[in-house]
């Protein structure tokens, strides 16, 4: 009986990170959403998918979603850089928040 | 912190101080970090000294903060180079022609500030893209269309002032003079609105386009005499329905008969949007060594061997998409009409494309031959240099060479073999000089893409080749109808008719507008009294 009231004590503590942090992802899809897709979306016209197909030749998913080792850095390296013909992001466009948001939502 | 040309640590410090009071701390950027975001991303200039760099960028929210920025910079002297969204790639992007500038980021004024179904247009700020303004519409159910350029993240009020165009209804895809009222910030800080705008109860702004006494608003674009901080466009209905067909012709010669089959058609309404010339047997003959020199000929020889290759493959010498926007029974009338006239020549084959009705379906859009002909925005005109199964050697940008010829097939003859045989004499892929061909309003655009590389002597080559081509083609009277920034003095010297007194005309504007020559130094190769010294 005391264990699951602490349980629950710590629990309720952890609600606001937990709510922060879904917030977080949210924003980071909204921003994936915006930025991203129309390049790294599932399916043929999407330049950004069609490299990473190419590039991986099925080792890794093309599609960024699906990837499950995109840990923060890569991602903001990649933003804030860019490869090939894509052009890294001003912070008017993507800012340091969004970007983390962003890398939030991809990460494993 | 470096600091831009002609300007102290000391002024420049106490300008910075005044940019972030104005917009704000977190909007004026000055680390090497942030600054280098500024960077054309497709320069032909990389890793060369003469790259074009900023030294900060500040990023204002309204029309009164540019206003605020401007006088800063007005009072200093510091050089101001204005963005819309900066992604006019493989044209400069983001980066100033003069090095050291201010980059003058204006992506966060992002408000669709009017959709009027009623009347058809939009009034938006520089920051608005293609995307924004197509989602603004579609997310409110509006029966309005955009037409959009590839690709769609760039700004509608940036690629207007460049004199972008895009690919549905003749009326709306020359951007620039689809526009209707702008707004603007003189360099010294004062606002003015144009045409109707300057009435101060104007109701009329986004509907009449020339307000009153001199019609102003052409010096505003492809220039650098104000910030353009708000702008109107039309937009089309959206049509009850749209057809396509293509029509083929077999012979060299026959392209003469159809431009002006086809341009007659255009000036009547009756093919009434934009579309593109594409020879399937020049692609073809310029694939093979043999029939490759034949490209930059004219002679009754190269003709005739052209002329064979294409009856042995069953390849049309010629070929044209038409495109029709309108009621059902219109567009099935008007291409029945073309057919009939295009008939004429003989040999001409027709091939009829699908009919839509709209709204399109998810399905549908997935498998249209182009979204851009239904003013759907997207960026899969990046697949041109990215990685993919056909190319496993991706660039890291492209240029266009894009000269403005005449709409008859004799100047798309000559020009194919005068541009085709600049690229053969110094040794390039004669291929892309057959690229098709974009019809304008009584000309064609011809686009010449460039890879650019992570590449100091290829990027060197192209540039040598890129100017090559500006010189001959102006040899020839075909000018350029927009530049990357790093020929914008060549492109601009072409232009020299008496003693280059267009240029003189626009450097008189340019002193009287901006005395100190803050605003876009060098911008489509016009330069402030105090730097013409750098003009080619």
């Amino acid at each position: 009986m005391r264990k699951s009231i602490l349980l629950s004590m710590l629990a309720l503590a952890a609600l606001p990170v937990i709510a922060q942090d879904s917030a977080r992802v949210q924003r980071g899809n909204e921003v994936f959403q915006y930025w991203c897709a129309p390049c790294h979306a599932p399916g043929p016209r999407h330049p950004g998918t069609q490299a990473l197909d190419a590039l991986y030749q099925g080792a890794k998913p093309g599609v960024l979603e699906d990837r499950n080792d995109l840990v923060p850095e890569i991602t903001a390296t990649f933003v804030r850089t860019g490869v090939s013909i894509m052009p890294p992001f001003r912070k008017t466009e993507i800012s340091d928040d969004d970007l983390a948001a962003l890398a939030a939502y991809l990460a494993p | 912190m470096s600091v831009p040309p002609g300007i102290s640590e000391r002024v420049f410090s106490q300008a910075i101080g005044q940019f972030e009071r104005a917009v704000g701390r977190e909007w004026v950027f000055t680390s090497d970090e942030d600054v280098a975001l500024y960077s054309d991303a497709y320069t032909p200039l990389w890793n060369e000294a003469e790259a074009k760099t900023a030294s900060a960028a500040v990023a204002p929210a309204s029309a009164e903060e540019v206003q605020a920025v401007m006088r800063v910079a007005n009072e200093h002297g510091i050089p101001m180079y204005p963005i819309s969204t900066g992604r006019n790639l493989g044209y400069g992007g983001s980066a100033p022609v003069l090095s050291g500038s201010v980059v003058l980021d204006l992506k966060r004024m992002n408000r669709i500030l009017e959709v009027d179904e009623r009347n058809a247009y939009a009034l938006v700020e520089p920051g608005v893209s293609y995307f924004d303004l197509y989602r603004h519409i579609q997310d409110n159910g509006l029966k309005l269309w955009i037409d959009c350029p590839d690709p769609g993240w760039g700004s509608v009020i940036g690629n207007a002032l460049d004199h972008g165009a895009g690919f549905t209804a003749n009326p709306y895809r020359d951007h620039f003079d689809a526009h209707c009222g702008m707004e603007i910030v003189l360099a010294n800080g004062d606002l003015v609105r144009l045409g109707m705008g300057a009435l101060p109860n104007a109701k009329t702004w986004q509907q009449y386009k020339y307000g009153y006494g001199p019609y102003l608003d052409g010096i505003f674009s492809q220039s650098n005499f104000g910030v353009v901080t708000k702008m109107g466009f039309w937009l089309m209905p959206e049509p009850e329905a749209y057809l396509e067909g293509t029509v083929n012709v077999p012979g060299h010669d026959d392209v003469i008969p159809l431009i002006d089959i086809m341009s007659y058609l255009m000036n009547s309404a009756i093919q009434n949007a934009g579309t593109m010339l594409s020879s399937p047997v020049r692609f073809a003959a310029a694939q093979d060594p043999q029939l490759r020199t034949m490209l930059t000929r004219a002679d009754d020889e190269a003709k005739q061997a052209l002329n064979r290759f294409a009856a042995e493959r069953g390849i049309p010498f010629w070929s044209n998409i038409l495109k029709f926007y309108g009621p059902e029974e219109v567009i099935k009338a008007q291409w029945a009409y073309a057919q009939r006239r295009l008939g004429k020549i003989p040999g001409a084959q027709f091939v009829d494309g699908p009919t839509y009705r709209f709204p399109l379906t998810p399905e549908q859009i997935a498998t249209v031959r182009d979204e851009g002909d239904f003013g759907i925005p997207t960026l899969s005109i990046f697949s041109i240099g990215a990685r993919s199964a056909f190319n496993p050697t991706p660039t890291t940008g492209h240029l266009w060479f894009s000269p403005v010829i005449p709409m008859s097939g004799e100047a798309v003859i000559e020009s194919q073999r005068v541009l085709a045989g600049v690229l053969q004499e110094l040794g390039r892929d004669t291929s892309i000089a057959v690229f098709p061909q974009s019809y304008h309003q009584r000309t064609f655009v011809i686009l010449v893409g460039f890879p650019v590389l992570h590449d100091v002597d290829a990027n060197r080559q192209v540039r040598d080749v890129f100017r090559r081509l500006i010189d001959v083609a102006g040899e020839h009277g075909w000018g350029e109808y927009r530049t990357h920034t790093a020929f914008m003095d060549d492109c601009a010297r072409v232009y020299s008719y008496n003693d280059h007194a267009l240029l003189r005309l626009q450097e008189t504007l340019k002193d009287a507008i901006d005395p100190k020559g803050i605003l876009s130094a060098g911008r489509y190769g016009i330069w402030p009294r105090q730097l013409r010294r750098n003009r080619a």
